[in-house]
């Protein structure tokens, strides 16, 4: 592995206790993402990806919350160094590292106009002035193709729909020139028209703003269409990691097969059946010894149980998989 | 783009779903402070019912010989102007505060709720009706109501719980009429409606138990609301009239020698702050155990 | 906007109609005939008899009410009995003295909860938010006149700063004014300062938690910006719904604070009425008072708007 990437975490852990126990969302994760790559990080509702990517910023509420352990290397520096409301993080926040949140209907502040919104992360990070700030920022809600940019600076939130104002989002996001875009579940939310041209857009962006693009969702169809590479996460671990191809043409977890098997394709033949992953995901705050899928796999022996949960272990290229299953013997 | 994966609730809350009961013992009692707030009511309780075995006088006996007297072995608060043991007074207060409370706060809660359950179920008419009474009693400072019609009424215990339920009203209406319409809109009394049950089966039966936690929230609140105002009618002159023991004229007829006996004043007001304080932390504790949503609305 | 302050205005009206109405009503709360009540048992037949014609007793209720309300909104309230003077009068004087301590506790009481909220909440489990929680929780269990019984006590009798009681006006003496409105007004405004500090802690924790203070904070603004410019223009918005209501406890505390420092308000005046018998004063305090707590709740609903914009631009 070569030693520059762009975003490097090593074994992040984060746990947050809560009634007295203690869950561990992340757990020991690494992953890596590059100058100009777009890369997607799947998994349920819970699994710990959000977790991790506010952990990177150091982001999540503390207490409850606490970074356990890990580094996350930024264009050579650790983040998690710095004093979590430190000048050294904050300049990083929203200055080189771009965020978008998955709940465009309150995520934007509802008694600030959007323009003062935009503007007052332009003056922070790139000290500029509030005229020029302003006519940045018009130009910006332009960019995201929202009509009437002038006027519409001055609107609150509530004046806006649901995928306007994830476009405000992004326009937020990327108004300092981030290196880093990270996109939480920036979709979920919205309809599926809207979706798509939300998705157009954070493609667009990553052109023009020539950033790389970290986009953590559950649904794998997103990804496919826009990532170069693939992490999948399951109970707070990266389970697969791999390129898109890997990935979807030779799945090694039986979670991602599973996660594969559920979701439509129109490359196959229109007959296949969509098989629903059984049972629930596990809780967080018991976990068991061994490979915590195991309840809900489908390629399961009793001997699973009896070693810990395996490490990723090289495929082939790129590809890791966390399952001691061998999938071309079978 | 089709979604098939598995949605859940966050697992991060699966393990503290837990018997409601329980856990609402749990953080009821999980607070120091709130297990100390219900000593206080308990003891308070037990003062006004015990009275008589507790206290070390008569409150009523007069005895000039021994009026005005600092606080000693004998007395431990010292004696008013009368002679009167101050302790004893204070402990036989406990009656008039218990009553006061119990009596109007209850009163006012099955009126004001009544009539926010009626507001708010029927809607229109009678709802513009009721709720613009409500609005008008809520214009009138809550004492300034009490004192009007207590003294219309012409002072004394009974006068002075009329007034003060009359006052407590308002609150318990609007609370009430608040929540109707929110359960109102539930998909359980949309049902109900459905498959035909009549109007007063619904209510009673559906929409009132599901308003009730906020309800006792503010029932306990407005108990040391009460006592508050009640021990001021009774330092304006217009509670139980003499040689009856409230608290509130207890600081009224010390006020005249605060200079040579303070703590004529000092120790009945500090067993009405004591007090108030115990229903508000249980309030405040009973509103956190059973709903902590409720916090910063009530 | 225009039509949400129309219907504000329209509500007020029809409210203070009603409290009209209730204030007339006392007169008939009172048990036996009123005028024997009022005039005592001494007085003379034809002084009943003109009394109770004065008051309408001797017409049907509802017409005299009519009768009554004309006059009072001609700002009528009558004769006192005991001053010999009439009523509005007697209100207009005084009023300026309750509106005087009452500014000066509702400037205090907003001057000092808000931050004391504000830092509650942003120091959250620290010792300093227990120290204000506490006192939040004393304060709203005090009783007022035994407060201004410990500040006599203590700052007049013990220490001598301040005058034991008693009202001059700021503009004839500024600093005795002063010096003896400071003691009632802190009194007066406990109760308001304690639940707005609660009020603002509670909302701001609320605030605190909401995905816009998670999207301030990733965009890397420092913590004081985010607390005073995004999460307290947010958290604002309660605490100036429950203003309103406190409007009411701060009038109704200056009936037992006007008491204990012997000012000759509004408050006192009232309460002169009830021990005197002299109800028509007991009326007029009732609808002067209800008229500015009206008001005074129209002013902060129009306030929202300022602070909430989204019913700015409500239709």
């Amino acid at each position: 592995m070569a030693a520059s990437h762009l975003l490097e975490v090593k074994n992040l852990t984060t746990e947050f206790r809560i009634g007295g126990s203690v869950i561990r969302a992340v757990d020991g994760i690494s992953y890596y993402i590059d100058d100009g790559e777009i890369v997607g990080l799947v998994g349920e509702s819970g699994c710990g990806k959000s977790a991790s990517q506010l952990s990177v910023l150091q982001l999540i509420p503390m207490p409850p919350g606490n970074i356990v352990s890990g580094e996350a290397i930024f264009q050579g520096i650790d983040l998690l160094d710095f004093d979590p409301d430190g000048e050294q993080i904050r300049a990083v926040r929203g200055g080189k590292i771009g965020l978008i949140f998955q709940e465009p209907m309150t995520s934007l502040n509802p008694v600030l106009t959007i323009g003062r919104q935009i503007i007052e992360t332009l003056v922070l990070h790139l000290h500029m002035d509030r005229q020029s700030a302003r006519k940045r920022a018009v130009e910006l809600i332009d960019l995201m193709g929202i009509p009437d940019a002038k006027q519409r600076i001055d609107n609150y939130p509530h004046q806006f729909s649901g995928g306007m104002r994830q476009r405000i989002m992004i326009a937020m996001a990327v108004s300092c020139n981030p290196n880093l875009l990270i996109a939480d579940e920036p979709t979920t939310a919205l309809d599926v028209t809207t979706q798509a041209q939300i998705l157009e857009i954070l493609r667009n962006m990553v052109k023009a703003f020539n950033t790389s693009l970290l986009i953590v969702t559950h649904n794998l169809g997103v990804v496919a269409r826009y990532a170069q590479r693939i992490y999948v996460m399951y109970a707070g671990r990266i389970v697969e990691s791999g390129t898109v191809k890997d990935i979807f043409d030779n799945p090694c977890h039986p979670y991602t097969l599973g996660l594969l098997k559920s979701v439509p394709r129109l490359d196959e033949p229109k007959g296949r059946k969509l098989v629903p992953i059984v049972g629930l995901p596990p809780n967080l705050g018991n976990m068991p010894g061994y490979c915590a899928f195991w309840p809900r796999c489908s390629k399961r022996s009793p001997a699973c149980k009896k070693k810990p949960w395996p490490e990723l272990r090289l495929i082939s290229g790129q590809h890791y998989t966390a399952c001691d299953y061998d999938f071309d013997k079978k | 783009m089709t979604d098939v994966t598995i949605q859940i609730d966050n697992p991060m809350e699966i393990p503290f779903r837990r018997n409601g009961f329980i856990r609402f013992l749990n953080v009821f009692l999980g607070r120091k402070v709130v297990v100390f707030g219900a000593a206080i009511i308990l003891a308070l309780i037990v003062a006004a019912i015990f009275a008589p075995i507790i206290s070390p006088y008569d409150p009523y006996s007069q005895n000039l010989s021994e009026s005005l007297q600092p606080p000693s072995r004998a007395h431990l608060l010292g004696t008013d102007r009368f002679g009167r043991d101050v302790l004893s007074r204070i402990i036989y207060g406990t009656r008039v505060s218990l009553l006061v409370g119990i009596v109007s706060v209850g009163s006012a809660a099955f009126i004001g709720m009544t009539l926010g359950l009626i507001a708010g179920y029927f809607g229109r008419f009678i709802n513009t009706l009721i709720m613009r009474f409500i609005d008008a009693l809520m214009a009138i400072p809550p004492i300034m109501l009490a004192l009007a019609i207590a003294s219309a009424l012409g002072g004394g215990l009974w006068n002075v719980i009329i007034s003060l339920g009359i006052s407590l009203i308002p609150t318990q209406a609007r609370l009430m009429h608040g929540q109707v319409l929110t359960v109102k809109q539930a998909d359980y009394i949309t049902a109900g409606e459905v498959i035909g049950a009549s109007d007063w089966r619904i209510m009673i039966k559906h929409v009132f138990p599901n308003c009730l936690p906020p309800l006792i929230v503010l029932i306990t609140l407005n108990l040391g609301v009460a006592i508050l105002a009640e021990s001021a009618l009774s330092f304006l002159g217009v509670g139980i009239r003499p040689p009856g023991a409230a608290w509130g004229s207890m600081v009224n007829d010390g006020y005249q020698y605060l200079l040579s006996n303070p703590i004529l004043s000092f120790a009945p007001g500090f067993a009405i702050m004591l007090v108030v304080l115990a229903f508000n932390i249980v309030g405040d504790g009973l509103r956190d155990a059973l709903d902590p949503r409720l916090r910063g609305t009530i | 906007m225009g039509t949400f302050i129309l219907r504000r205005l329209i509500q007020t009206v029809v409210v203070l109609v009603l409290v009209s109405f209730f204030a007339y009503l006392l007169l008939y709360l009172i048990p036996g005939d009123p005028a024997v009540t009022m005039l005592g048992l001494e007085a003379s037949k034809e002084q009943i008899e003109a009394l109770r014609h004065e008051l309408g007793l001797d017409r049907p209720m509802l017409f005299q009410y009519v009768n009554w309300f004309m006059n009072v909104v001609q700002g009528d309230f009558g004769k006192s009995l005991i001053y010999r003077e009439n009523i509005t009068d007697l209100i207009l004087t005084r009023l300026p003295i309750t509106f005087h301590l009452g500014l000066v506790s509702l400037f205090l009481s907003t001057l000092i909860s808000i931050p004391a909220g504000v830092i509650s909440a942003v120091k959250r489990g620290g010792l300093l938010d227990s120290v204000i929680t506490v006192s939040a929780n004393l304060g709203m269990a005090i009783p007022l006149f035994w407060l201004g019984i410990l500040g006599v006590y203590l700052f007049s009798l013990k220490l001598g700063w301040l005058p034991v009681q008693g009202y001059t006006s700021p503009f004839s003496d500024f600093w005795m004014s002063t010096k003896q409105i400071i003691m009632p007004s802190i009194c007066l405004s406990v109760v308001p300062l304690a639940s707005l500090a609660r009020q603002t802690r509670s909302s701001m924790l609320e605030v605190i938690r909401q995905d816009y203070i998670r999207t301030a904070r990733s965009k890397g603004l420092k913590q004081r910006t985010i607390i005073t410019g995004h999460a307290l223009k947010n958290a604002i918005i309660p605490v100036v719904t429950l203003l309103g209501i406190q409007m009411r406890n701060l009038v109704g505390g200056s009936v037992l604070i006007e008491t204990v420092f012997n000012i000759p308000g509004i408050g006192r005046l009232m309460v002169r009425g009830v021990f005197e018998k002299d109800f028509l004063i007991v009326q007029g305090c009732i609808v002067m008072v209800a008229l500015v707590v009206a008001l005074a709740n129209l002013l902060v609903d129009i306030s929202y708007g300022y602070f909430d914009p989204r019913i700015r631009h409500e239709e």
